[in-house]
Order: structure tokens, then sequence, then C-alpha cells
């Protein structure tokens, strides 16, 4: 039997790091924007059907990028455990941190245990309760990193520029159309091509709203809001 | 991928089902999952909802019910609500013992909810309804005790463009009614008041003060039932349910139709 090769536990962990960061650099961006009533999402992603973006929860929403299996799978696994929660206790009890943290304790097992990492990086995103009460953005990397942000958040292959982009550009108390508009900005820091409302998937969590602040806005609002000030 | 994993994928249709998932993770939380015993004398103990009904009309379905529960020949509680919101294109009206009947509006939230996120489509109101009876069905042990669940559902079928009601037995079987349907106690002296007042096509104000005649005469006719409280200001709760949503009749609505039609009846007599 052939012995197999040694490789230092810290070698494998570069190439399980760059394997993964390859996997997501290969994808396109999300950003998130706090607003006035909310948290914004943009994501380009030119399908209406396999959404990068989605609900799980009253005030929570969820962001992917990389492989599409790969965060439909941690999706899933968030509403069953959002909605598990807020069955045996009450919604109140359905908080971001907790689920950031269960993202976080799964990729982090994930890459150290399997062969292959997860190639993703998530947001989950709550919104506070009212006006004054601080919104809240998670994001945890394909290791089980968590951070959390202020603000703003970007994730995806040019999660560097933009983040470079909107550190120089935004400003608090935008409107959700300004938020919007710079959102859009900030995805085509890298590219040339102009973004329509085709590119793009957007969802806010809205804390005017009633009890299930998510919701995705649709093409036609869209392509209004974004031509909006030109 | 091992046959186990494909089967996981491909072959678990319930990996939108929320009961599953209890069923799976936490089965302590379903209702009802005692064996049956004989009916017991506590059971009438227990808080009892009386009367919920549900009208169509011509923008969908108008759902009431009145707002006291009995627990034997004692009120247990004078402002109950006994119609739940399942989602925005349907409502849940329950009758029977309050405590299991409430667990279960709940759960049927959770359920309809879940299955929309997880899908990203929200369940056909035939789904709903089918998925109801099968929630009514594992609470058939209790039932056999004397805990029945027997609520309404009611909502707007987007694609038929239609109102429609639904009532159940306690085996979980399902019938669909045309016109309009009230459960618990006083069900039948609503149904018997709403026989005389229905007219296809109504609009909103005359569904509604069909409704209302009809819980006030469940009211008179029946012990459990509970009628306008003047005093404390209590009136029936209702709900519209129609192509833009699921919506409340506001209480200032309800109390004065109440009362109009209080004034009426004291003119009659």
């Amino acid at each position: 039997m052939p012995l197999p090769y040694y490789v230092s536990p810290e070698q494998m962990m570069k190439d399980k790091a760059e394997y993964a960061r390859k996997g997501i650099a290969r994808g396109k961006s999300i950003v998130a924007l706090e607003y006035l009533d909310g948290v914004l999402l943009v994501a380009e992603n030119p399908s209406t059907l396999l959404h990068k973006i989605s609900e799980i929860y009253d005030r929570i929403a969820f962001a992917g990028v990389g492989k599409y299996n790969e965060f439909e799978n941690l999706r899933v696994a968030g509403v069953r455990h959002a909605d598990l929660k807020g069955y045996s206790y009450s919604r109140g009890d359905v908080t971001g941190k907790a689920l950031a943290n269960a993202y976080s304790q799964a990729l982090g097992n994930i890459f150290t245990q399997d062969i292959k990492p997860f190639e993703v990086e998530v947001l989950v995103v709550e919104v506070a309760e009212a006006n004054g009460a601080k919104n809240e953005i998670f994001h945890i990397l394909y290791d089980g990193t968590i951070e959390d942000e202020h603000n703003y958040a970007a994730m995806g292959g040019q999660a560097d520029e933009i983040r470079r982009f909107l550190k120089d550009n935004y400003r608090e108390g935008l409107s959700l159309q300004e938020a919007l508009q710079l959102g859009v900005r900030a995805l085509m820091v890298t590219q040339n091509k102009a973004l329509t409302e085709r590119d793009l998937e957007v969802a806010v969590l809205d804390r005017t709203k009633e009890r299930r602040r998510f919701r995705r806005i649709p093409p036609e609002a869209l392509r209004q809001l974004l031509e909006g000030s030109k | 991928m091992t046959d186990e994993q494909w089967q996981a994928v491909f072959a678990n249709y319930s990996n939108a089902s929320f009961v599953e998932l209890l069923r799976g993770t936490s089965p302590h939380l379903l209702p009802a999952l005692g064996a049956g015993a004989p009916e017991d004398p506590m059971v009438s103990a227990v808080p009892h909802g009386t009367t919920v009904l549900a009208v169509r009309y011509r923008d969908g379905v108008l759902m009431a019910g009145d707002r006291q529960a009995t627990e034997g020949f004692q009120v247990a509680h004078r402002t109950i609500d006994k119609i739940y919101k399942a989602d925005d294109l349907s409502g849940i009206g329950i009758a029977g013992a309050a405590g299991p009947s409430m667990e279960m509006a709940r759960l049927f939230q959770t359920e309809v909810e879940h299955y929309e996120k997880v899908e990203g489509d929200g369940l056909s109101l035939e789904g709903k309804a089918n998925r109801l009876a099968q929630m009514i069905r594992m609470n058939l042990p209790a039932a056999m005790q004397g805990l029945i669940v027997i609520p309404i559902f009611a909502g707007f079928d987007e694609k038929a463009g239609v109102g429609r009601i639904f009532k159940y037995d306690i085996t979980g079987g399902r019938y669909e009614e045309a016109e309009y349907f009230a459960q618990g106690s006083g069900g039948k002296d609503a149904r018997d008041s709403l026989k005389k007042r229905y007219r296809k096509d109504m609009n909103k104000e005359e569904a509604l003060r069909a409704t209302l005649e009809a819980l006030l005469d469940a009211a008179e006719e029946d012990i459990g039932t509970g009628g306008p409280d003047l005093i404390r200001g209590i009136f029936p709760t209702v709900k519209t349910i129609t192509r833009s949503g699921f919506g409340e009749v506001p209480d200032d609505e309800v109390r004065r139709a109440c009362e109009a039609l209080l004034v009426e009846r004291k003119g009659r007599l």
C-alpha cells in the first residue's frame, strides 16, 4: 500500500483558502447598503428565477455569492433554523446574530473537515425594529470567519474595489432611490458595461412594513427608481 | 452519491414542509401525538371557541367570529380572536377546543410561510386547503377524546380569481362550500340565518350586514356564543380576503354596523 503524501496543515489550509477564493472570485458581486427606512440589497444577477437574495424571517434577509447549490443549501438551512426557533419561542426571538453564528460554525467545520471547502460568502442582514436602533449586517466567509459591517457591505468577485468605492461615496441617511443608484454604480466600478434592471436582483428590508419586512423590487419599479434622477 | 442522498434530494417531496421538519427534529412540538383514550369529562373544562363563519361576496371572502371562549357553562375569555391570517391571501377561523385550535392555526401559518420561503413561490389555495386537512387528521386521536379542532379555511384563489371557502370534519375530510359556512356551537344558527340573507354577488356592506346578523342570531340562540358587548365595547372580528390581500374591517365600522342592527331589531319588537 502506498503511503499518503505528507502535507503540512498550514499548506493544506492555504490551498483550501485559495481554492475557495478562486471559486468566489469567478462570480458576480452583491452589495448591501443601509438607507433611511432599512437595508437595501443589490445583486448583479441576470436570472429572475435563481435568487441570490432571499427572505429568511420577519426582519432577516440572506444573500449569497459563489456556488449556487452551496449557498442555496445554507439558505434553506437558515429558513429552517428561523422558523423552528420562531415557532418554539416567539417571532421576536429570531435574531440575525444567532443565524450568523450558525452559518459561521457550519462553514468553519466544513472548511476544516471536508476535502472541498464551500466556495461561498454569505450576508445575514437584520433590519432594526424602529428608527434609532441599529441595523445588523453580518458577513460570513468560506472558512467561517465572521465580521459585522456597518453602513455597507460587499462580497463576490470584485468586492475589494466595490468596498473602496463605497468607502469614498457612501453617506448616511440615503433615500431608497439614492441608495439604489449608489449600489448600482458600485457594482459597475470594475466593468464598463452599464447595468439595467434586467441585470439586477434587488430587495429591501423595509422597517416601515408590517411583520414580514422583506420585499423584492420588481423590474418595472426598479426601472423607474433607476431612471428617476437622469 | 449514496442511495440515501439521492433519496433525500429527489424522493423527499416534503423538503418544504415545516410540519415534516418538526416531526423529524422536534416531535414534542407537534400537537396531539397522544394516544386516543375514551372521552374525558375534563374536556368540557377546557376553553372552547364558539362561532366562526365565512361568506363569499363580490370581491372575495369575508370571515368573522364572535369574541367569546367558554369553559363548560362559564365564560373563559371575552375578547379572543378566532380569525387568523394564514398568509396574504387566506385566513383560518378556529372553532373547537381553543388551545389546540390556536396551536394549529399557528402551525398552519408557519407551514404556509415556510413553504413559500423555501420554494420561492406560495402554495396554491387548493394546496393550502389540503395541507390543513392533513393537519386536522393528525389531531384525530385528541379529537376522539373530545378535543375537537374544526376550522374554516377561506381565501382568494388567484388562478380562478374568486374567493373560496372550505369546511372540515374531525377526520380531515375537506368540503368546499360555494356560498357561506359557519362552524362552532352557534354555527347552525348562523347558517340558518345566512341561508335567508345570502345573495349572490353582495357588496362588502351587504356581506358585513348579513354576517353580523348571523352572529347576532347565533348569540341569541346559543349560550356559548357572545353577542356584541356594549358595556365593554367588544364586537365581532371581521376580516376580508380579496385580490389585494388580507384586510381587517375596522372596529369602528363593525361597531357602527352592530349598533344600527340592534336599533333596528329593537324597533321591530
